[in-house]
C-alpha cells in the first residue's frame, strides 16, 4: 500500500512518541505487577497472591498514615478551594485596579518558589511556633498544604469565570435579586464544574506532596507519602508495591473524574 | 454630571474594596504559611548556627561565606568549598541536562499527539496526564524498581546470562537523570502540545509548496512557531529539577548530592540552619533569575505578534 503524503508527517517523530509512551508506563506496570507477587523479593515472581495487600491493609503504620493524608487532603483542599473561589471572584471580570497584579502573583506565588526552599522556611517559622504555643498538632500541616493547594483550585475556578460574562448576573439584578441570591442561583451553578476541577486538583495536590509535610510534620504525623519514603530509604518489600498500586489507583480515579468534569463544560 | 461621576467613582471603589475583602483570605493563607516565612529565612542567613541546630541571635556572615568558601579549622584561611561548588555545579548540569532530553523526547511526542484526529486526542491526552498527576514518590519508586540491582533491567541480564554480576545502576548521577527525565517529561509535553494544537498547517503547507523538504518544514516553520511552548516547558521542567530532592534522594543515595539534598542536610545532620537558609535564599535567586528570562521572552514574543 502506497502511503499518501502528509504534511503533518515527521519522519521519525510517532516512533519516537511511541516509545515515550512505552517507556512511561513500563515502571508503573512493573511496579503494579510485582505487587501481586507471591514470593518475598522483587527478584523473582513466584506467582500471583494477594498477600501484600493483605499485609498493607493489616499494617497500623500504613492506615493511620492513609487516614491522616485524606484527612489532611480532605481539610486544605476545601478550605484552599473556598478561598481560591472567592479570590477568582475577585480577580476576574473587571478592569485592571492596583493591586490586580500583586494578587495574581501572590496567588501564583507557591508555583514559582521550589518546594524545598518553602519547605525550610515553614520548618524555621513553626519551630518558632511550637515553641510559643506549645501547640504540634495537625493544624501546620493543614495551614501548609492549603497554601500550596490555592494555586492549584484558583486556575480552574478562574479559567471558568473568564469565560462567563456578567450578563446573566446583571439580569438577575434586573429582577431584583440581591447579590446573594445572584450569586447563589446564578454564578455557583454556573461556576460549579470549576469548583469541583479545583478541589479535585487541590485535593490530589495534597495527598501528593513529601518534600513540604517530610519537613513540617511533628514526630508520629507521617502521611502515606512520608511513611513510603522512609520505607524505600530503608528496606523495600512487595507491601511498597501493594501500597503504589493502591495510591495509583485512587489518583488515576480522581484524574479520569477530572478529565471527563472538564471535557463537559466545553 | 460631575454628581453622576462621583457615584460612579464611589461605586468603582466599593467595588474594589469588596474584591480586596474577598481575595483576603487567600493571601492572608498564602502570607502566613508560604510568602511570609521566606523572610524569616532571610533573616536567618545572617545569624550564627546553634549548637544543637536554630540558631543563635548574633549576626553573622558565615552562613553566606560558606555557601561558596570554606574555613580552615587550623590556620583560619578561607578556600573555595569544592563539595559545595561541585554540588551547585551538578545541579546546573544535570538540570540542564534533564530539560534538553525532555525536549527532544517530548517535542516529538506533542508533534504526535496534536497531529492526531481530534476524536483520538483527547486519550493520547490523557496518557500523558495520568502521569503527571501521579505521585512524584511512587514514579521514582517505579523506576527504581527498574534500575536496582534486584531489579529488571539486572534481572532479566541475568536470567539470559548476558551478565555474571548485576550492573550498578542504582546511586549514580545517570540514575538521578534517568529518574528526573521520567517524572518531569509531562511537564515538557503538556505546554508544547498547548501551543502545537494552535499550530496553522497552511502555513506547514505553504513551506511544501516552496519545495522544502520536512526537515526544513519542522526548522523554519514549527519550531519557530512553537517557540513559546518551548521555552514554557523548559522553566517548567528545569525550576523543579534544579530543586529536586525526592528523586536525587531515593535515586542518588547518600553520596550524589543535589541542591535540595544539600539543603537538608543542613538542617538535619549538618546543624547549620544559616548555611543551609543561605543556600535556600540562593537556589531561589536562580529559579527567579530563569523566571524573570522566561518572563522577558514571552513579553517580547507578545508584543512582536500583538
Amino acid at each position: 500500500m502506497a502511503r499518501t503524503f502528509s504534511i503533518r508527517r515527521q519522519r521519525g517523530f510517532t516512533t519516537i512518541a511511541m516509545i515515550c509512551f512505552f517507556a512511561l508506563y513500563l515502571p508503573i506496570a512493573v511496579l503494579v505487577f510485582y505487587s501481586f507477587n507471591a514470593g518475598d523479593s522483587l527478584a523473582s515472581f513466584d506467582g500471583i497472591s494477594l498477600r501484600w495487600f493483605a499485609g498493607a491493609f493489616e499494617n497500623q503504620q500504613v492506615i493511620d498514615a492513609s487516614l491522616r493524608s485524606l484527612q489532611i487532603a480532605a481539610v486544605a483542599a476545601v478550605i484552599a478551594t473556598i478561598a481560591a473561589t472567592m479570590a477568582a471572584l475577585a480577580t476576574t471580570r473587571t478592569e485592571a485596579y492596583r493591586g490586580l497584579t500583586l494578587k495574581y502573583a501572590f496567588i501564583n506565588q507557591p508555583l514559582m518558589i521550589p518546594e524545598i526552599v518553602t519547605a525550610v522556611a515553614l520548618l524555621i517559622f513553626f519551630a518558632r511556633i511550637k515553641i510559643w504555643t506549645g501547640y504540634s498538632g495537625l493544624g501546620y500541616l493543614i495551614a501548609a498544604h492549603t497554601a500550596f493547594c490555592i494555586p492549584f483550585a484558583y486556575l480552574p475556578i478562574r479559567a471558568r469565570l473568564e469565560n462567563m460574562d456578567l450578563t446573566l448576573e446583571k439580569a438577575a439584578a434586573d429582577l431584583y435579586a440581591t447579590p446573594w441570591k445572584a450569586f447563589r442561583y446564578v454564578t455557583l451553578p454556573l461556576l460549579w464544574p470549576g469548583i469541583l476541577a479545583g478541589f479535585m486538583l487541590a485535593f490530589v495536590i495534597s495527598l501528593d506532596d513529601v518534600v513540604i509535610t517530610e519537613f513540617v510534620k511533628s514526630a508520629g504525623q507521617d502521611t502515606l507519602p512520608t511513611y513510603m519514603l522512609g520505607q524505600i530509604r530503608r528496606t523495600i518489600t512487595p507491601e511498597m508495591n501493594a501500597i503504589s498500586t493502591l495510591f495509583l489507583f485512587l489518583s488515576i480515579c480522581v484524574v479520569t473524574v477530572f478529565f471527563i468534569v472538564n471535557r463537559k463544560r466545553v | 454630571m460631575s454628581e453622576a461621576a462621583g457615584t460612579i467613582e464611589a461605586e468603582k471603589s466599593r467595588d474594589i474594596r469588596k474584591r480586596w475583602l474577598l481575595s483576603l483570605p487567600a493571601l492572608l493563607i498564602i502570607l502566613v504559611a508560604a510568602s511570609g516565612p521566606l523572610l524569616i529565612v532571610l533573616v536567618y542567613s545572617f545569624l550564627t548556627p546553634g549548637p544543637y541546630g536554630d540558631v543563635q541571635w548574633l549576626p553573622s556572615l558565615e552562613g553566606w561565606i560558606n555557601v561558596v568558601l570554606e574555613k580552615d579549622i587550623f590556620d583560619g584561611t578561607f578556600s573555595l568549598a569544592d563539595a559545595h561548588v561541585s554540588i551547585f555545579v551538578r545541579s546546573v548540569m544535570l538540570s540542564l541536562v534533564t530539560t534538553v532530553l525532555t525536549l527532544l523526547v517530548g517535542f516529538p511526542t506533542a508533534y504526535f499527539i496534536a497531529t492526531r484526529p481530534e476524536k483520538t486526542r483527547e486519550l493520547w491526552l490523557l496518557l500523558i496526564t495520568i502521569p503527571f498527576w501521579t505521585n512524584l514518590l511512587i514514579r521514582t519508586f517505579a523506576i527504581l524498581e527498574v534500575i536496582r540491582n534486584e531489579g529488571l533491567i539486572n534481572g532479566l541480564l541475568l536470567k539470559f546470562g548476558l551478565i555474571a554480576r548485576p550492573i550498578q545502576m542504582l546511586f549514580t548521577d545517570g540514575a538521578i537523570l534517568t529518574g528526573m527525565v521520567y517524572v518531569y517529561l509531562p511537564l515538557m509535553v503538556l505546554p508544547l502540545y498547548a501551543s502545537m494544537e494552535k499550530l496553522d498547517f497552511r502555513l506547514v503547507e505553504a513551506g511544501y509548496d516552496l519545495y522544502a523538504t520536512p526537515f526544513k518544514v519542522l526548522r523554519k516553520i514549527i519550531i519557530p512557531l512553537v517557540k513559546p511552548g518551548i521555552i514554557a516547558g523548559s522553566i517548567l521542567v528545569f525550576i523543579p529539577a534544579l530543586g529536586a530532592y525526592v528523586t536525587p534522594s531515593i535515586l542518588g543515595g547518600g553520596k550524589n548530592l543535589m541542591l535540595g539534598n544539600l539543603i537538608e542536610l543542613q538542617f538535619g545532620q549538618g546543624r547549620n540552619w544559616p548555611l543551609g537558609s543561605a543556600l535556600s535564599i540562593t537556589l531561589m535567586l536562580i529559579v527567579m533569575v530563569a523566571l524573570l528570562a522566561y518572563v522577558r521572552n514571552a513579553g517580547s514574543q507578545g508584543s512582536r505578534h500583538g
